[in-house]
């Protein structure tokens, strides 16, 4: 039935199931292509998911239930009311609590025979291989770039597999990168974008259900390594899109000039992923081109005192009919076509959701000549937590 | 003509169209003149100096035009051409 090598060896006598395992597994027991010997390999490994999210949930839900022996869970983060829409490994209860803790009695409660370990930090350069290195697999369900290219570079140096997964709106990839068998996700984006290109908050978002089929095909890839059956990922990208509900498949190849898995490699060591996704030199250039701000407890003060100012909200129409504070709205994609509707003279203050969108209309609005124009500091977000609880945050 | 896959993350640019008929006959003309046709993409697609951006993948069928001819891949009516994005995840930068 093995197609391949599998990624675990038979435990052969070292590892044995109980009854209740027996009972448990039934339904793989009775399945040529995994069998006693395959539930044991199953049992044997030690699978590794970084991040408890979008992705990290369905991924470890399904790998307890199927009964992989040692779970581990990286995630520093804490579970947050906005978290629930697609990470169903936390429930509302959990919402406040660390991740890491939320997922581990969901597992165990699921199955109370797998060894979970938890790592509640960040993964860093400093920690990802010695955390890594005690894996037989990594399953990627981060959310960011410089981690990406973190798990990446970690399994490349340490011979592993990395199961990938990626979702934005309503679309996702998966693949199984694997450098000593074919080519990696540098091979695929030898470069980050830089971040002002990726979309921005406002533009972003992300079907609850769509991690639930990517992270399911991680799980699945991850599960047919361990045992060697069928055929994985390796050198596939695979291409969802849950609107057309389609599937599509890429050719990967391994790139003889990859910096870090071709034939002659400059990368050798595990580097600074916020600086080569340019995160510093982002911030800094922001800092540099600093707008002038005002904090929401200033600008309370200042319209209580009856001063004459301009609110303008750039945010998009959805997200002004989920919270407002009652100003104008000028979507900041309109807003260059729409400065005639202003007066240079005048003082204005622009929000957004969180500041980001209304730096930019700052910017703007200076470069267009208005003198007296200040970026609201926290956004709407700012104006709910401190000002008015009742503007709903989102 | 060639048909080009606008991804997700792209579709805003194309005035939400994911699927967009444009002239060229090759996958560097093509692209090229999907730029003009909705110029808010081409800073997404290429440099300043005009270069199509590394992080930018683009595939005529399934083969990545990297292995092919480049931008000078050859493209035939009725050819699909696919621009397949990095993306990270839900959450921004």
């Amino acid at each position: 039935m093995q197609t391949r090598e599998p990624l675990v060896q038979s435990p052969n006598g070292a590892v044995e199931l109980s009854n209740e395992e027996i009972a448990r597994y039934s339904r793989h027991l009775i399945m040529p292509e995994v069998a006693l010997d395959g539930q044991k390999k199953i049992k044997a490994a030690k699978v590794l998911t970084v991040g408890t999210g979008g992705l990290g949930s369905p991924l470890a839900l399904y790998l307890a239930a199927a009964g992989v022996g040692t779970i581990g869970i990286v995630d520093f983060d804490v579970v947050d009311e906005s978290n629930l829409q697609r990470q169903i490994i936390h429930g509302t209860s959990d919402v406040g609590r660390p991740k890491v803790e939320s997922a581990r009695d969901k597992i165990k409660d699921i199955n109370p025979n797998v060894e979970v370990r938890v790592h509640e930090e960040a993964l860093t350069s400093e920690n990802a291989l010695e955390i890594f290195a005690d894996y037989d697999v990594i399953v990627d369900g981060t959310d960011n770039f410089p981690t990406r290219y973190l798990v990446n570079d970690a399994c490349v140096l340490l011979g592993k597999p990395n199961v990938y997964g990626s979702i934005f709106r309503f679309e996702g990839q998966a693949s199984v990168f694997w450098a000593e068998e074919g080519p990696c996700y540098r091979c695929l984006y030898p470069e980050p974008p830089p971040p002002g290109l990726v979309p921005s908050c406002a533009e972003g978002g992300v079907l609850g259900i769509l991690p639930g089929a990517i992270g399911t095909i991680q799980a699945t890839e991850t599960v047919k390594l361990i045992l060697g059956i069928g055929e994985p990922l390796i050198g596939r990208l695979m291409l969802y899109d849950a609107l057309g509900m389609s599937f599509r498949e890429m050719k990967l190849r391994k790139d003889p000039n990859c910096p870090i898995c071709g034939e002659n490699p400059t990368v050798t060591e595990l580097i600074d992923y916020e600086e080569f996704c340019g995160i510093p030199q982002a911030n800094a250039a922001e800092q540099a081109n600093g707008v002038p701000e005002i904090t929401v407890k200033e600008l309370k003060g200042k319209l209580d005192g009856g001063e004459d100012i301009n609110v303008l909200d750039v945010r998009e129409p959805h997200e002004y009919e989920v919270a407002n504070i009652g100003v104008k709205l000028v979507p900041l994609g309109e807003l260059p076509r729409r400065l005639a509707e202003f007066d240079h003279n005048e003082n204005f203050v622009i929000h957004c959701k969180t500041g980001g969108r209304s730096a930019k209309a700052v910017k703007l609005l200076q470069d267009a000549g208005f003198q007296n124009v200040y970026n609201l500091k926290g956004g709407i977000t700012a104006w709910s937590e401190e000002i008015d609880p009742s503007v709903p945050k989102y | 003509m060639p048909k080009v896959k606008i991804p997700t993350p792209l579709r805003q640019y194309t005035g939400g169209e994911s699927q967009v008929e444009v002239g060229g006959g090759t996958a560097g003309d093509a692209l090229g003149n999907l730029a003009t046709e909705y110029p808010d993409l081409k800073q997404h697609l290429y440099t300043g100096d005009g270069k199509l951006r590394s992080f930018v993948n683009v595939y005529k069928g399934d083969e990545d035009i990297r292995y092919l001819d480049g931008p000078d891949t050859e493209v035939a009516d009725g050819d699909e051409l696919s621009i397949i994005p990095s993306i990270a995840g839900g959450r921004c930068l």
